[in-house]
């Protein structure tokens, strides 16, 4: 589950992945920081999730989750002091989730883009051109890496997001990245998303035998992917 | 007075049968607005409730819904009609009998809500379902008797609370409509006479015969602690051999287990036994319910499964094993033996040890005094109004004014103000959030006065969510190339389950292979010690009644009543301490084993007493006690840490055990649990269908997040209120530790002694011992993950 610790606590460990010559840090939010770069990448950020569900005629949930979200992203450029931000796909839950988003959002979000180098990454749920300010990209090559939304067989060196991976320890079952050698899936970063346990079959055919799963919560915690 | 169609009546006479005195009662009573009859089993219940129907109906009526026949058991809708199949047609009625279920095919379903048939038998779920159509107005059109069976049962859960909202419902369509209810033994008629309906005449069939029922004599003592009454094993099938058929009951679907494996192997002269519980496929349970009817068995292991329903008519001796926890559900599951009218029942308690030989002489006096236990329920759940709301709107557009006109007419939600409905108005039509922001998307929307859908496509989903009953989240297990299922698990143990593990399901032991799609993949292990066998039996807390009886036999000068090894026991306990007594708390504080140790016996059933070992560990914490772990019984909490309790008062100051209740309350499991029940009966969040689960991938998330976020940024919204409420009412029991004080006031005596008591020793041998942890949590997952890496030869 993402960690809802509220702010001002002391900022938790991140796990720090040695991946093609880079060192990159795994943060228990679910977020990526590659410090050579000032880089921060995040996945899945579903934004405007309960509105498109109300929308469909479906549920009124909780309205929050969009804050919610936008609360664990400052918190983590604030931490770590990134200038480049990458948003790897899925960042709204639909294009009209993001044409509809709260007024109060959307300047928020203008303020976090502002004096950023910041990239949004097409995804499934949001395959077009979003009007809020930053790059629009169907994918995005920093060398050594290449980030996109999803991972394609046989690619070297990329970082992807989609599949929204989680694991269980000690009985909770938590967000979490996988990595080997030629991958890194980050986990999804929004607050309303639910996982596909790394042990389905989509995940194990895509990740190595000797994979890594990288648990999200209060603290980062490194185990072999489940299979 | 009323009377049957001639045909009839020659039908009964020429079968040789009369009626029962409160069979003719309940045809005097025909014009009545509302009828309870409480009954024994065997008397002839239910078809006392279709006389007035069917001579009404008489011989040759006119097309048209007239009486809905309601029960808790769709295995019981079928068997009704099978049984009023054969006076309808032996006396050449034509009525139509048809039943309605989940198992109804669609065609059926269909067909019934174009062409109703004379007598509808039904669950509440789906009578949900057919108020929710547009067209119920028309379905229900001339109905004018509605029977409620096994009321007793349903007055007990949220399927009863939401029952009464829909007879509300139907009395509205039918103001001519009257109603039947049709009960067990009960402690509160007027109670449950209120929950039938406003105005209700209570009809007391004779009882019948007090029950043959005492303890069951054992060579050996039951053990010091612990379940399952294994101990008891060859007494046991010694009564299996002296009667035709034995029903033995346990408490929980692992004991059930647990004793039938035990049983089996023991089973020298191969008595065919079966066993039977909740947790088993429909296909296996059917089995043994069919080899029963032809009284192919001798006895069946069973839980509450089979508390209700099916008349097995063999019966002749009920065993209960374990203490019964609760007279009424003993009275009721006694009344399965000897389904005979003025035959008494035969029952044997078995103590699973030694405390609970105490609370079954307790059970056994209560029973003899003709004393029942039960709390009153309180008003009615609002999740369960909030469904009804949706529902109604389904139906068709509604005046808020007159629906909640109408809602307080039901017994349960006699005490609703317009407030408290308006919230759940305002909740089903907004969400009720402090930030508005679905002014778009309402669910409701207001045109004309009245509410309605705004997207009435939306109610196919709604449909499919209608119900109380939450299914706990469950896998199939499967045999290694077996088609038929032996039962299902629940996920969360399966999450537990390693390859190589064994564990218990129907009686034999199996190895956990892999998980494949939503079943577990086992196979036979024969003649290995289990690993586990978990299932949600659910634990019962000893009821008040039964807790208030216990101690009063503590004041008993000596017990001539109970087996010797007992009155030893307690005579040894009153030597080294003393007893505990109604009017005060007693506390015992000794060392043991290098800790020191508190025990409170508060006699407040278990939830209570669990509760109050995490209250008060808490405060132990704080006072730097430093308090390690603690395990709760029915009785007693036995706390362990590093220093003496020397000045026990402050503990147990009721505004500081509620200010602890407050904090820890927020962010414990239970009321997640609870939250998810209620997001989900008030229609949140909808049911996780298998085939949408399987193929739904990241689209589901856990409530826990909702639960998370709603704390978060909306503390005071409805559905938190409401999970607060159900949760103290239920797996927290605050009542009882309130009730506790009141009746100890500020006696409490806290004797140091040198060592473990009698009283206190079976406390050490008590599973579910809970450790404290301030942030042992992360460490123990990071040293886990750390053991995971070594063993990965990672590090």
């Amino acid at each position: 589950m993402p960690s809802n610790a509220p702010l001002g606590q002391k900022a938790p460990m991140h796990h720090a992945l040695f991946f093609h010559g880079e060192t990159l840090h795994l943060r228990p939010s679910g977020a990526l920081y590659w410090p050579a770069r000032r880089t921060l990448a995040v996945s899945d950020l579903h934004l405007g999730k309960s509105e498109r569900i109300a929308r469909k005629g479906g549920t009124l949930l909780p309205p929050y989750e969009t804050q919610a979200t936008l609360e664990k992203l400052d918190r983590d450029l604030e931490v770590t002091g990134a200038d480049t931000v990458i948003c790897l796909g899925d960042s709204f839950d639909d294009l009209a989730a993001a044409e509809g988003i709260a007024e109060s959002a959307r300047l928020w979000l203008i303020r976090l883009i502002a004096g950023k180098d910041w990239t949004w990454i097409t995804g499934n749920h949001d395959p077009g051109p979003i009007d809020i300010g930053g790059n629009h990209r169907a994918e995005l090559s920093l060398p050594p890496f290449t980030f996109r939304h999803i991972a394609e067989p046989g690619e070297k060196a990329e970082i992807s997001g989609h599949y929204h991976p989680k694991a269980r320890l000690s009985g909770q079952s938590r967000p979490c990245f996988l990595a080997d050698a030629s991958r890194l899936i980050l986990p999804a970063f929004g607050v309303y998303t639910g996982g596909l346990r790394a042990h389905d079959p989509a995940l194990t055919t895509l990740m190595a035998k000797d994979a890594l799963a990288i648990l999200t919560g209060h603290k980062s915690l490194v185990i072999p992917m489940p299979h | 007075m009323v009377t049957l169609p001639p045909a009839l009546s020659d039908w009964f006479t020429a079968k040789g049968w009369s009626l029962h005195p409160h069979q003719l009662d309940m045809l005097a009573r025909a014009a009545d607005p509302a009828t309870l009859l409480i009954a024994p089993t065997g008397g002839g219940k239910t078809l006392a409730g279709f006389l007035p129907t069917l001579s009404e109906l008489n011989t040759n009526p006119p097309p048209g819904l007239h009486t809905l026949y309601i029960s808790p058991l769709k295995a019981l809708t079928a068997d009704i009609r099978r049984n009023l199949g054969h006076p309808i047609e032996g006396a050449g009625l034509k009525i139509r009998v048809e039943d309605r279920t989940g198992d109804t095919s669609y065609t059926q379903r269909r067909r019934q809500r174009a062409d109703p048939p004379h007598i509808l038998l039904t669950t509440p779920e789906s009578l949900a379902l057919l108020l929710s159509y547009e067209d119920a107005p028309r379905i229900f059109a001339g109905l004018q008797r509605v029977i409620v069976d096994e009321i007793h049962a349903l007055a007990e859960s949220k399927r009863g609370d939401q029952l009464t909202l829909q007879l509300a419902r139907l009395q509205s369509l039918n103001p001519q409509l009257r109603r039947i209810g049709l009960s067990a033994t009960v402690e509160n008629p007027p109670a449950l006479a209120r929950f039938l309906a406003p105005q209700t005449t209570i009809l007391q069939a004779d009882p019948g015969p007090d029950p043959d029922i005492s303890m069951l004599d054992t060579e050996a003592p039951p053990p010091w602690s612990g379940g399952g009454g294994r101990y008891a094993i060859p007494a046991i099938l010694n009564e299996i051999n002296r009667h035709r058929t034995t029903l033995i009951f346990h408490n929980t679907r692992a004991q059930a287990e647990l004793f039938f494996h035990d049983l089996w192997l023991q089973n020298t002269d191969d008595l065919p036994i079966g066993i039977h519980h909740g947790s088993l496929s429909r296909e296996q349970r059917e089995r043994v319910e069919a080899a029963m009817t032809v009284g192919a068995l001798r006895a069946v292991v069973c839980t509450g499964s089979l508390d209700l329903g099916i008349d097995w008519g063999d019966v002749d001796l009920v065993i209960q094993v374990g203490a019964p926890k609760n007279v009424k559900r003993l009275v009721q599951r006694i009344g399965r033996a000897n389904h005979r009218y003025n035959a008494p029942s035969k029952a044997l308690l078995v103590p699973a040890n030694r405390f609970e030989v105490v609370e079954c002489q307790a059970a056994l006096d209560a029973v003899r005094a003709h004393t029942l236990d039960g709390e009153p329920r309180g008003p009615g759940p609002r999740d369960v109004l909030c469904q009804h709301i949706l529902a109604t709107a389904c139906a068709g557009p509604f005046d808020a004014g007159e629906l909640f006109t109408e809602i307080v007419t039901s017994g349960p939600y006699a005490t609703l103000t317009k407030a408290e409905f308006d919230a759940c108005l305002d909740f089903v039509a907004t969400g009720g959030y402090a930030l508005k922001a679905y002014d778009r998307w309402q669910r409701l929307k207001l045109t004309n006065g009245k509410w309605h859908l705004r997207d009435p496509r939306a109610a196919a989903l709604i449909r499919q969510n209608l119900g109380t009953i939450i299914d706990t989240e469950t896998l199939k297990v499967r045999l290694r190339g077996h088609a038929t299922p032996l039962g299902e698990i629940e996920e969360s143990f399966a999450a537990t389950l390693t390859p190589g593990d064994t564990f218990l399901i129907g009686g034999q032991i199996v190895r956990y292979e892999t998980l494949r799609e939503m079943t577990v993949e086992v196979s036979k292990s024969p003649g290995r010690d289990p690993k586990v066998a978990v299932f949600n039996g659910t634990k019962f807390a000893t009821s008040t009644l039964l807790t208030d009886r216990i101690l009063q036999i503590f004041q008993q000068v000596s017990w001539p009543d109970l087996p010797v090894h007992t009155a030893w026991w307690l005579a040894k306990q009153r030597e080294v301490s003393r007893l505990p007594d109604p009017a005060s708390l007693l506390l015992e504080s000794f060392p043991h084993d290098n800790r020191e140790h508190l025990v409170v016996y508060g006699f407040a059933g278990r939830n209570a007493q669990q509760t109050l070992g995490l209250l008060l560990t808490k405060q132990m914490e704080s006072q730097g006690l430093a308090p390690l772990g603690f395990v709760a019984t029915d009785y007693a909490t036995l706390i362990w840490g590093l220093d003496p309790v020397t000045d026990p008062a402050p503990l147990f100051d009721l505004e500081t055990l509620r200010d602890g209740l407050e904090t820890w309350l927020s962010g414990n499991a239970v009321m997640k649990r609870t939250f998810r029940d209620t997001a989900l009966i008030s229609g949140l969040i909808e049911r996780s269908h298998q085939g949408r689960r399987k193929s739904g991938r990241q689209a589901t998330f856990s409530s826990d997040i909702l639960y998370d976020t709603l704390r978060r940024y909306d503390p005071d919204h409805l559905l938190l209120q409401i999970t607060r409420e159900e949760a103290l009412r239920g797996l927290i029991d605050f009542s009882r530790i309130e009730h506790l004080l009141s009746r100890i006031g500020t006696n409490i005596d806290l004797r140091r002694l040198p060592g473990v008591t009698p009283l206190a020793a079976p406390l050490f041998f008590e599973p579910g011992r809970i450790p404290v942890q301030g942030e042992g949590r992360d460490r123990l997952a990071s040293a886990q993950a750390q053991a995971l890496m070594e063993a990965a030869g990672l590090t």
